[in-house]
């Protein structure tokens, strides 16, 4: 944490813009995420507090009649978040080292092996992005040998998020180091839920390097973050033309909103 | 005279008892604890890996190789064999029962892997090999002049080779490929990065 600053200049910062404006709320990124990362699901998924989901679309509406009533779909992963005095709420609290922000990517890791499951990390979350194992992972018949090899499935008693499918980061360095580079070109590591998506909404990449699309994205007037006031600098940024929007994904309350004007 | 005598008698019986004790607990649990611990399998084909260095042209690359997309082969498929051994090429019985039982039939050979890891592990063979440019020796020892397979012995317990935790119970090693174990890449990261501390998620998943 110390020599952060050094650590900026080698490493890289992967992080998400997503669209708002065009997610339809299809799901297909949540559908894709619990494929490639093997997470485990039950016949009743209907209890939102003990299901496991990394990647997770909230609805939020405007709360106005009709005709203008609104309706928002949020994308919602893990922010891997940086702030500013060099940890994210997570990492800072662990009392296991189970959970440490790589200065490397910008990825914030969770190791399952290391994790004793006291779930302080899921309280210091302000994005919910963190889930608990309650039971042991019980695949439908056969599914095991679906289920992906480079993913190790979690046990009862740990916590999990999203790791923007640091495997795939992993593969993508293997593959670059065997043709004799070393550097990772931007469709070479792109996440599940970023190519599940049919309508383009979300893009991934490098924050910090001016190449790749997202770091061009990030700079549009539009693009917020959610529950910005924090100062959690999130790795995921949201684009839309909707101000309500922007507003209630920052928490602003309506005092707030008169004051303002 | 007679009261000291009487009290050291029981005194060192009792020494004597722990001493027959503390041996038995050693014996136990540094003898036959290990024994117990471990089950012996033989590889299916008793495979010599001097023999096959000497007549191929890239050293051990020739058989591990890595594929294009950078993943490591590890132990070669049956397709990797038949290039050389469609038949017979010698007179090796080995060789022969290779041939009848699996080349014949068409099967994988179901070898046992010495260093597999635990499936929580991601071990990168390009970042060592392509990357930091180490010999395989210095995991794997000197396998290459290897002239019989030996024996796989299998931890009961965990269903591990016995090759990560190590032969030596008491966990001593000699050489960097005595242990395969976290603290083994971890002294050799340590040494590498300069005391930098690698994160968790290079070798976890």
């Amino acid at each position: 944490m110390k020599n952060e600053q050094g650590h900026h200049k080698t490493g890289k910062k992967y992080g998400m813009v997503i669209d708002l404006d065009k997610c339809t709320g299809c799901g297909a990124c949540m559908v894709a995420c619990m494929a490639e990362n093997n997470v485990p699901f039950k016949e009743d998924e209907t209890n939102k507090l003990d299901n496991i989901m990394w990647m997770r679309v909230y609805r939020m509406s405007n709360g106005k009649p009709f005709p203008d009533a609104d309706i928002c779909y949020i994308p919602r992963p893990c922010m891997h978040c940086e702030a500013k005095h060099g940890h994210s709420p997570c990492v800072s609290v662990c009392p296991a080292t189970a959970t440490d922000y790589s200065h490397e990517t910008g990825i914030v890791s969770q190791i399952y092996t290391r994790c004793f499951g006291c779930r302080y990390c899921m309280a210091a979350c302000p994005y919910h992005a963190r889930y608990f194992n309650w039971w042991d992972p019980v695949w439908p018949e056969g599914m095991k040998n679906y289920l992906s090899p480079d993913v190790s499935p979690r046990m009862r008693g740990v916590v999990e998020k999203c790791s923007f499918c640091f495997h795939r980061y992993q593969l993508a360095k293997d593959k670059a180091l065997t043709a004799g580079h070393r550097e990772i070109e931007e469709s070479a590591y792109q996440t599940a839920c970023t190519q599940a998506c049919p309508a383009g909404a979300i893009t991934f990449g490098d924050l910090d390097n001016p190449k790749h699309a997202v770091y061009k994205l990030k700079h549009d007037p539009r693009a917020f973050r959610l529950l910005e006031r924090l100062g959690t600098n999130p790795k995921v940024y949201y684009v839309t033309d909707r101000e309500w929007v922007r507003w209630m994904a920052d928490n602003y309350q309506d005092q707030e909103q008169k004051a303002k004007g | 005279m007679d009261g000291k005598g009487q009290e050291s008698g029981p005194r060192g019986i009792l020494v004597l008892y722990f001493f027959i004790g503390f041996t038995i607990s050693v014996i136990i649990g540094w003898i036959i604890f290990p024994k117990l611990l471990y089950s012996q399998k033989k590889q299916p084909i008793d495979f010599n890996h001097a023999l096959h260095v000497e007549s191929v042209a890239e050293g051990c690359e020739s058989c591990h190789f890595f594929r294009e997309d950078g993943s490591f082969s590890g132990i070669p498929k049956l397709a990797q064999c038949i290039e050389c051994h469609e038949s017979a090429m010698g007179e090796n019985p080995e060789e022969a029962k290779f041939v009848e039982e699996y080349v014949a039939k068409g099967i994988e050979v179901p070898w046992l892997s010495y260093s597999r890891q635990p499936d929580c592990v991601f071990f990168s063979h390009a970042a060592h090999i392509k990357m930091a440019e180490l010999e395989c020796k210095i995991c794997h020892g000197p396998i290459g002049e290897s002239e019989h397979s030996r024996i796989y012995e299998e931890n009961r317990l965990t269903g591990y080779s016995r090759d990560i935790w190590g032969k030596n119970i008491a966990g001593i090693k000699q050489n960097s490929w005595d242990r395969m174990k976290m603290d083994d890449c971890a002294e050799c990261h340590a040494d590498m990065g300069g005391g930098r501390k690698d994160a968790c998620f290079v070798c976890h998943k």
